[in-house]
């Protein structure tokens, strides 16, 4: 009694607000002591570091400002995606770099995406040989940095393939030669316009179908299996366009002379750099999936199996979307990882963004400028992904009660 | 229908459970689609290992010049007798290279040491003192009666193991204060510190070199001028300090709560508290994936090229432009690659030791 007694004293001690004592002692005065304290310092600092800067830039009469946009870049790029000529302007040169950075990011996302996913699972299998391989891979490439593998991949794309007469063909017109990798493209056919609407139209009766089929397993719990629709009505109708339409919507690539025409060609630069972040990322995102995978528990399996769901809503309704949860942040950091990682391609000679930025320096001796733009290129790019894969994450994040 | 005929249909044929062909059955042939994957992957290594074997040794040309080479069409490991020492050492002067070897082994040494638990604690910072000292010494020379060498001349090997290790070194003090920074309850402190990581680990390092290589002499006063292996090094201690910082961080969160009321209860102060109390806690429990990260950074050294410097990739590289020996890519690549698997390996395997080491106090 006498305890409590004594513990509500203390409690009802200090009376109103704690009297403010200005001294050195004062845990909120020290606090603000010592931000002011780093606030200034760090202050100084970039004060020193621009004012040097400004110093030795008014000695070597290099100009500043971002007014060089503006001017003729003078320099031809050998991949573009928009047209572009020596005479276009250095900001048109910024687009091109920026373009190609996110087109070889972007393919190397799905493609590593889809590597990985099967590592992972290769990694897990039951079969000896399978997964012992898959360990061997991501133990090797793991373990050699990404630069060394992208110059090997350029030295075999180049030097360790044949010309293009005795160029290989691993499938019926895809021919790999020392000019590149060939790939069949879709030709300029009106069919196409066919195949993208039949494709808009299976994506929505399978949509309907879909909601019709919820509905009546709701009412009378029969539920239909939902593939044959859908691989139907996605895949099949567009596909009978096509062949519909005979063998003219495809753009075949065909040797002439010395060199291939027609078709759609991967450069060896950018074969070479999209092989080695593929390869390299596949590795990680590989390691990822199998942890994800294995991170659900084996009671989830069995729970499931007990419920007398198959194998196939096993994985889609119950482990899936539980792996998916452990997965997809670190997966992210994996995306980001890649679109950074494409700046190598400054050693191999594929014009993205650094590459290009790189060549403006030396063109206009303006270093900060170029190095200030490649960082806030980049940032901006790994923002918006790290964004995007956020709100991703959101929706599949485990919604708590 | 006698009662034994039944028994007798009822027991199953008795397979193996040992042996290599129960194994197989098991772990090879264990389902149709498993059965069909394990004959399509014998076909495929059987395409590939006897061109392989045939490349690497029964065609291959050990002694010889490049003509003897390209006539014999195998691999060609007399480009890499002739061009080791380079590869290695880079452009250090022929007759001094015992002292880069020496310096090989010391971090190497240094870091086997550092990887033994009993030495943690005080011995470590002995062994990292003399260990960074001797190599130091071997590198630069000067005095002893050893011809100084200018960092200009550093290449190969020594250089990527340097510029790894020290690099981590430096950036450790500043990556466990932007930790403590990111943690702390002082917004400004907070403040810079997620800028500055998030900043830095938003870009590419190819970007923070080349920072580093061009801007870091506009940066400083009219006159003063830094070494290119030292400007290589700031560029890489930035860039990694972010890293570092998030894992520590990661280490400190997992630290309860209740460490630090006690701690304050105790009448520690901020420092003390950090020092005596969080940190020595929070560092043991990241020692796992700093390895992870110093792997990583030793990987990331190999893109010092862009800057112009020789580490063991550019001299790879710079082997392959003696007009002599074009195109021997692969031979080149092959054994750089052997010596950054064979580092890189060691270290994750030692990473993964620990994390069982130092968790089975912490599993239940």
């Amino acid at each position: 009694m006498t305890d409590r007694q004594a513990t509500a004293k203390v409690a009802a001690a200090p009376p109103g607000p704690a009297a403010f004592h200005l001294s050195i002692n004062n845990p909120t005065v020290r606090a603000i002591l010592a931000q002011l304290g780093v606030g200034l310092a760090v202050a100084l600092v970039a004060w020193y570091l621009v004012g040097n800067t400004m110093d030795n830039l008014a000695r070597l009469s290099i100009a500043s400002g971002f007014g060089f946009l503006d001017r003729q870049a003078g320099f031809q790029i050998g991949e573009t995606l928009i047209e572009f000529g020596p005479q276009d302007l250095y900001s048109e040169a910024f687009l091109v770099g920026i373009l190609n950075t996110l087109k070889v990011s972007g393919v190397g996302i799905l493609l590593a995406t889809i590597l990985g996913v099967v590592l992972g699972i290769a990694r897990l299998s039951s079969n000896w040989l399978v997964a012992r391989i898959a360990a061997f891979y991501v133990e090797t490439v793991r373990n050699i940095p990404l630069l060394l593998q992208l110059f090997l991949w350029y030295g075999l794309l180049t030097e360790g393939l044949p010309g293009p007469r005795q160029a290989f063909e691993p499938l019926p017109g895809v021919f790999l030669s020392n000019r590149g990798l060939k790939l069949p493209a879709p030709a300029d056919d009106p069919i196409w316009a066919w195949v993208a609407a039949l494709f808009g139209l299976g994506v929505i009766l399978t949509l309907v179908i879909a909601g019709w089929n919820a509905k009546r397993q709701a009412a009378t719990g029969k539920r239909l299996s939902m593939l044959p629709f859908g691989l139907g009505l996605i895949v099949g109708l567009p596909l009978l366009a096509l062949l519909a339409g005979g063998g003219g919507a495809i753009d075949v690539p065909v040797l002439q002379g010395f060199n291939f025409r027609g078709g759609m060609t991967l450069s060896p630069e950018f074969a070479a750099l999209l092989f080695g972040l593929v390869i390299y990322t596949a590795a990680f995102i590989g390691e990822i999936v199998r942890s994800g995978i294995l991170a659900v528990p084996r009671g989830q399996t069995e729970a499931a199996t007990a419920l007398g769901l198959t194998r196939g809503q096993l994985l889609r309704l119950v482990v899936l979307p539980q792996a998916l949860r452990v997965i997809i942040p670190p997966t992210t950091n994996q995306y980001l990882n890649l679109t950074k990682n494409s700046s190598l391609a400054v050693t191999i000679g594929y014009p993205d963004f650094v590459s290009i930025a790189n060549t403006t320096i030396n063109q206009t001796g303006q270093a900060v400028e170029g190095v200030l733009s490649i960082m806030a290129a980049y940032l901006v790019i790994s923002l918006s992904l790290s964004f995007l894969m956020n709100w991703y994450n959101s929706r599949v994040a485990l919604v708590e009660r | 229908m006698s009662v034994s005929e039944t028994t007798q249909e009822r027991v199953a044929p008795i397979r193996p459970t040992q042996g290599p062909v129960a194994w197989a059955r098991a772990n090879l042939f264990s389902t149709w689609y498993n059965s069909l994957l394990t004959l399509l992957i014998a076909y495929l290594l059987a395409r590939a290992i006897p061109g392989i074997i045939d490349w690497a040794l029964i065609k291959a040309n050990w002694t010889g010049d490049a003509a003897a080479c390209r006539a014999a069409g195998g691999a060609c490991w007399a480009f890499l007798a002739e061009k080791w020492r380079f590869i290695l050492f880079g452009t250090f002067p022929d007759d001094q290279h015992w002292r880069p070897t020496l310096a090989i082994l010391t971090m190497i040494g240094t870091l086997v040491l550092s990887a033994d638990r009993r030495f943690w604690g005080r011995p470590l910072i002995y062994i990292w003192t003399v260990g960074l000292g001797f190599s130091a010494l071997m590198m630069f020379g000067g005095i002893l009666g050893l011809d100084y060498v200018p960092t200009e001349l550093w290449g190969g090997l020594p250089l990527t193991l340097a510029l790894s290790i020290v690099g981590l070194v430096a950036s450790f003090p500043l990556g466990v204060l932007l930790a403590l920074g990111r943690t702390s309850d002082l917004p400004v402190m907070r403040g810079l510190s997620v800028v500055y990581i998030e900043l830095v680990r938003g870009v590419p390092l190819i970007s923070i070199l080349f920072m580093a290589s061009v801007m870091l002499p506009l940066f400083l006063p009219a006159g003063v001028s830094i070494d290119k292996v030292l400007r290589a090094l700031i560029g890489i201690c930035l860039f990694s300090a972010a890293y570092v910082a998030e894992v520590v961080r990661a280490g400190l969160q997992a630290i309860p709560k209740g460490q630090v009321e006690a701690a304050k209860a105790l009448g520690l102060g901020y420092w003390q508290r950090q020092r005596l109390i969080i940190l020595p806690q929070a560092l043991a429990l990241v020692i796992p994936p700093l390895v992870n990260s110093f792997i990583a950074s030793f990987k990331d050294t190999s893109l010092v090229i862009v800057i112009g410097l020789l580490d063991l990739l550019s001299t790879a590289k710079a082997a392959l432009t003696d007009p002599a020996w074009r195109g021997f890519y692969k031979e080149a690549y092959l054994f750089v690659g052997i010596i950054y698997f064979l580092f890189c390996y060691a270290l994750s395997r030692y990473s993964r030791h620990l994390e069982t080491v130092l968790g089975q106090g912490r599993r239940r």
